[in-house]
């Protein structure tokens, strides 16, 4: 018997993934598979074309090259088009003139861009947007263009704008609707996009058809219906898209009324041994213009071959774009057509945001939306629609959050997440399971990490498995203890009145005055903290207590090696500091990386190494950047008035004074910080625990932001404030944040749980409501005063340096750390063979002794 | 290969001086090329040593692990991924398979002595 022969045409997004799916599942083995594709490259990412402007490159667009289809068997014919399909005889025939022999078919021929017949269109300097050769020709011609328009306002169209507007050109969008993406949202939704676009220089033309194109063999003009002109140089036609079914109809497939290879749920065709995948593909009527359904639809056919028995379920038309900048989300039924739908509205034209939600008749589901300008809801939001999620009381909380001193718990908390929603990526843990583990009794933190094993990867969830916990503990009256752990019958924040109050010095008599036990490695960290904080002694005092990175001044990493971070105030930098270090990551054979808060970091070093390293870095000026410690960490600027053209204040010499004055400072949760010198915001201001944006009056101050894991943007605290009291406010607020917050927990995480938001914190910082703020701010001068590097100690004190060595009993150092190359510089090997097969006999062991 | 410890013995080697291992705390020490963690806690004095590389990622890091105790069990959490162990029975606290192998700890003559067993 021979092997079956299967053809694919077409060797796009969907094609590929056809492939894909057919490597995984075997069936790339089982039959012999041929793949025709009419473009010169193989399969590349469509959805990411546009970036072909701003800086990819074709390869790094491409899907796989050619070696992989050879790898995996499969004979690629690029470049060659199938002309015609015999079904009889069960061949194909390319435009190269092969004629090829078939058992199955798969038609995955995409679209092809609808080009409308308006006189003219035939002219020079007129192209569509659908291939890497489309954008090559608009590049070319665009080298002696001015100004390009394109026509349609929808998806596509909005991103040849963008693409046009990155080669420079004065851009014009003409859409003949009364509004921009006319599928995807409505009039004030597109108003508040209209505005945005417009914001950064393309002009946006509404309700204009166009009549006819002008010019003497190249492009000119664009005249309307309504008698005006538009003058342009180069026209992008995106007026939608028209599904490849010339071939299908040609050997008598059934087509849609409208075009669209007619398929059934298997993916099969009118004819059982041909089937169609992807945008050409019409399924109950519908094509879908999307990547998701397609590659659904991809995993469909490979199945179907294999004698599978997945079927296509109505495909899902959700789709969060970014178009020029500006977020656009529309999902399930975003219109409000269900009869009896009722409809949330907000908007905000200030900040440029609509939200648009679908309620079902009763308000107790959501049944789509669209979001403009701010789309950080969507995931959530499509996990409530899928789920169906009973609504929280007010379902405007979903789009707004919690508001003034309202005590609803926030539309983004895990607790109105559905039971299906996966929580711990790492480990794939739903929310259910984790909810079934607390209501079985697990009621702690630990326990509940290791039975359901959320938070044991790279732990970025654990927040949310804590607020997973405390919401079932509250639905069951239970209370949640705040007690930092077994051996402190006490919250944080009580146990720093009490060191406050009782002027406690050390771990040791706190333990002993307020505790039990021995202690543990939540508890001696937290404590060790706190009194930093209060009383800034010399780190290494506590050296028992302090986590590793604490007590030997650097971060821990794979392998138990050390990397060093100096502080660079601002990330303002001499050439010979750069030298130094430059000469220091030589002289010990250090990996060397920029990291992403304009710094470098010096990784690899032994622990015995640490104290000569530091040496020569203090001696050339540097100081400890505090990278290791739940402490000040950078304070981010922009180069700001003194030498960018739109700085409106020295955003560097106040990042530089600010970052001085905070540096060394512990506080629960490391701490960052930004400047920047205008409004474009280049030092990411708004994402950090306290950042500033100059004015021209001076500078707004913005707090408790976040990156990281759950980013979430700073509120405006005051504006326009001059240097001193920006400072004053800044010693107020982090030492409220000191005071009265959760270990482990980062400002905005501190501020989300704060009752009455940004106003409690506006009467507590700026009215000083509580009386505080004349001894929080003579608390924090006197941190500022006692400030010492850590660092310059140890290199300066013969007993500190002593402590740096791997082994008490010896000056030797570990042997067992091994290093491999990489781009020039060194790596950890992936630790050793012979070190991995004995851990793997310790647990062979330990699994065969225990029941 | 591993021989029942009944038909081992038991051989007492010095390894480090009790004033160079930090109170209420601990560090590594090497005898014969091999690693071993000692730890001290203070009232009432209490001396525990393990093997120095973490069972879970492999790293030779447990001696500059922060030590205490679980309900009364002395235990010492690894400063890599925080997995914790007993200081007595080497068992995972966190319920996960692999654990330390712990040592006896004698003191004397100011040098801290560990015992291992040899075949
Ligand atoms: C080195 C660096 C990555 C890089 O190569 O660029 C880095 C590396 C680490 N980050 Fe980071 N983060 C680095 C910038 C950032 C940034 C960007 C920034 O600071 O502008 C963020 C997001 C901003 C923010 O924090 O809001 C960031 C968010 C995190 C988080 C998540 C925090 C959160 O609130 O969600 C963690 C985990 C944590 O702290 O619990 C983390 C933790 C870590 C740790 C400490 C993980 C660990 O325990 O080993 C990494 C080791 C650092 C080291 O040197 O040993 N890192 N990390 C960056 C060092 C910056 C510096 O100069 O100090
Ligand atoms: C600029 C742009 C942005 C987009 N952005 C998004 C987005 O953000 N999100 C999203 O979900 N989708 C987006 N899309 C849509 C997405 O790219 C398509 O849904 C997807 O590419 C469809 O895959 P396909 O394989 O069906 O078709 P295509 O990717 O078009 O592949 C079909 C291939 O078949 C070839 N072919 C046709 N006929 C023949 C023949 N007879 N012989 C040989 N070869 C033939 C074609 O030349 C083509 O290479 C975007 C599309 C564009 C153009
Ligand atoms: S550097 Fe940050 S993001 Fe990168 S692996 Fe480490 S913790 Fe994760
Ligand atoms: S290496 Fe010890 S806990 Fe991961």
């Amino acid at each position: 018997m021979s092997v079956k022969k299967i053809i694919v045409i077409g060797n796009g997004m969907v094609g590929y993934k056809f492939c894909e799916k057919l490597v995984a599942n075997g069936g790339a083995k089982a039959f012999a598979v041929t793949v025709f594709g009419e473009e010169k490259r193989p399969a590349y990412d469509r959805v990411q074309l546009t970036q072909y402007f701003s800086g990819k490159t074709a390869d790094d667009l491409t899907l796989a090259g050619p070696e992989w289809y050879r790898d995996h068997g499969i004979e690629l014919r690029l470049g060659d088009r199938v002309a015609a399909i015999d079904r009889a005889a069960r061949t194909l025939t390319s435009q190269s003139g092969a004629i090829l022999a078939y058992d199955t078919l798969v038609l995955a021929t995409g679209s092809a861009p609808f080009v409308p017949t308006v006189p003219g269109v035939d002219k020079q300097g007129i192209f569509v947007y659908r291939t890497l050769d489309d954008l090559d020709g608009i590049i070319a011609y665009a080298k002696n263009a001015k100004r390009a328009t394109v026509i349609g306002g929808g998806l596509l169209g909005l991103e040849a704008a963008k693409a046009v507007y990155d080669l420079g050109l004065e851009t014009h969008v003409v859409e003949f609707a009364q509004r921009l993406m006319p599928r995807q949202i409505d009039e004030p939704g597109s108003a508040i996009l209209v505005e945005k676009i417009q914001a950064l220089g393309v002009r946006v033309h509404l309700n204009k058809s166009t009549k006819e194109i002008a010019g003497n063999g190249h492009i000119e003009g664009l005249i309307f219906a309504d008698g005006s002109r538009l003058d342009t140089d180069l026209l992008v036609i995106s007026a939608g898209i028209r599904p490849r079914d010339e071939l299908a109809k040609a050997c008598g497939l059934e087509t849609g009324p409208r075009g669209g290879i007619i398929v059934n749920d298997c993916m099969q065709t009118s004819d059982p041994d041909i089937l169609c995948i992807g945008e050409a593909a019409l399924h109950k009527g519908i094509i879908y213009g999307l990547v998701a359904p397609g590659y659904e639809m991809a995993e469909v056919a490979a199945n179907t071959l294999m004698g599978g028995e997945k079927r296509f379920i109505a495909g899902d038309l959700s789709a969060k774009l970014k178009l020029m900048g500006v977020d656009v989300a529309n999902f399930g039924d975003a219109f409000g057509e269900t009869q009896g739908a009722r409809t949330v509205v907000y908007r905000n034209d200030k900040a440029g945001v609509y939200k648009r939600l679908t309620l079902s008749p009763f308000g107790d589901f959501v049944m789509g939306g669209m979001l403009v300008g701010d789309a950080s809801e969507y995931g959530s939001l499509i996990q409530f629609m899928k789920n169906r999620t009973t609504l929280p009381p007010n379902p405007e909380d979903l789009i707004l959050g919690p508001r003034g001193d309202s005590k609803q718990v926030g539309s983004l908390s895990p607790i109105f997440l559905p039971d299906t929603a996966q929580i711990c990526t790492c480990n794939n843990v739903s929310k259910g399971e984790i909810v079934k583990a607390v209501r079985d009794g697990v009621c702690e933190i630990g326990p509940l990490k290791n039975c359901t094993k959320a938070g044991t990867g790279c732990g970025g969830c654990l927040p949310m498995v804590a607020d997973i916990l405390k919401g079932v503990l509250e639905s069951e009256g239970k209370t949640v203890s705040d007690h930092l752990c077994q051996h402190f019958g006490y919250s944080r924040q009580e146990l720093f009145e009490i060191a406050r109050i009782k002027r406690i010095q050390s771990y040791a008599e706190l333990l002993a005055s307020h505790g039990k036990g021995k202690g543990c490695e939540i508890c001696k960290p937290a404590v060790a903290s706190i009194l930093a904080s209060l009383w800034n002694d010399m780190i290494l005092e506590h050296q028992g207590e302090q986590d590793t990175n604490d007590r030997y001044l650097a971060n821990i990493q794979q392998g138990g090696t050390y990397s060093i971070v100096p502080r660079v105030p601002g990330g303002e930098i001499s050439p010979e500091k750069l030298i130094v270090l430059g000469q220091v990551a030589r002289q010990f054979d250090l990996y060397c990386k920029i990291t992403g808060a304009q710094r470098i970091d010096l990784f690899g070093a032994r622990v015995e190494q640490l104290p000569d390293i530091w040496e020569i870095l203090v001696k050339a000026g540097f100081e400890s950047g505090h990278a290791y410690g739940k402490a000040l960490r950078t304070v981010k600027s922009c180069v700001g008035s003194t030498w960018c053209r739109f700085g409106v204040q020295d955003s560097t010499s106040f990042a530089i004074r600010i970052e001085e004055r905070y540096r060394g400072l512990r506080a629960p949760h490391k701490l960052k910080s930004a400047c920047s010198g205008c409004v474009r915001e280049c030092a990411e201001a708004q994402s950090k625990d306290f950042g500033l944006v100059a004015t021209e009056k001076g500078w707004n101050l913005y707090v408790c932001g976040n990156g990281g894991a759950k980013p979430q943007h700073a509120e405006l605290l005051a504006s326009d404030l001059d240097e001193e009291t920006c400072i004053k406010y800044i010693d107020r607020f982090l030492m409220y944040y000191i005071r009265t917050a959760d270990r482990l927990t980062r400002t905005a995480t501190w501020f989300n749980k704060l009752e009455g938001g940004i106003e409690k914190l506006r009467k507590v910082i700026i009215d000083d409501s509580l009386g505080l703020c004349a001894e929080m701010e003579k608390q924090m001068q006197g941190l500022v005063d006692t400030y010492k590097c850590e660092w310059k100690e140890v290199v300066e004190n013969p007993e500190l340096r002593k402590r740096f060595r791997h082994f008490l009993n010896s000056e030797e150092s570990d042997e067992t750390l091994a290093w491999a190359r990489e781009r020039d510089q060194k790596r950890p090997a992936n630790w050793h063979p012979e070190l991995a097969a004995e851990a793997a006999a310790i647990a062979e062991a330990t699994r065969t002794t225990e029941p | 290969m591993t021989v029942p410890t009944s038909e081992k013995t038991l051989v007492w080697k010095r390894a480090v001086r009790t004033v160079d291992v930090p109170a209420e705390s601990g560090g590594t020490v090497l005898l014969d090329g091999r690693q071993f963690a000692v730890f001290h806690f203070r009232n009432p004095d209490a001396w525990y040593a393990c093997q120095n590389q973490c069972p879970h990622k492999g790293d030779m890091v447990i001696g500059r692990g922060l030590i205490g105790d679980d309900k009364g069990e002395p235990k010492v959490a690894c400063p890599q991924h925080k997995k914790t162990f007993s200081l007595v029975s080497g068992k995972n606290l966190g319920g996960e398979a692999y654990c330390l192998d712990t040592y006896p700890v004698k003191i004397e003559d100011g040098y801290v002595f560990i015992g291992i067993a040899e075949a």
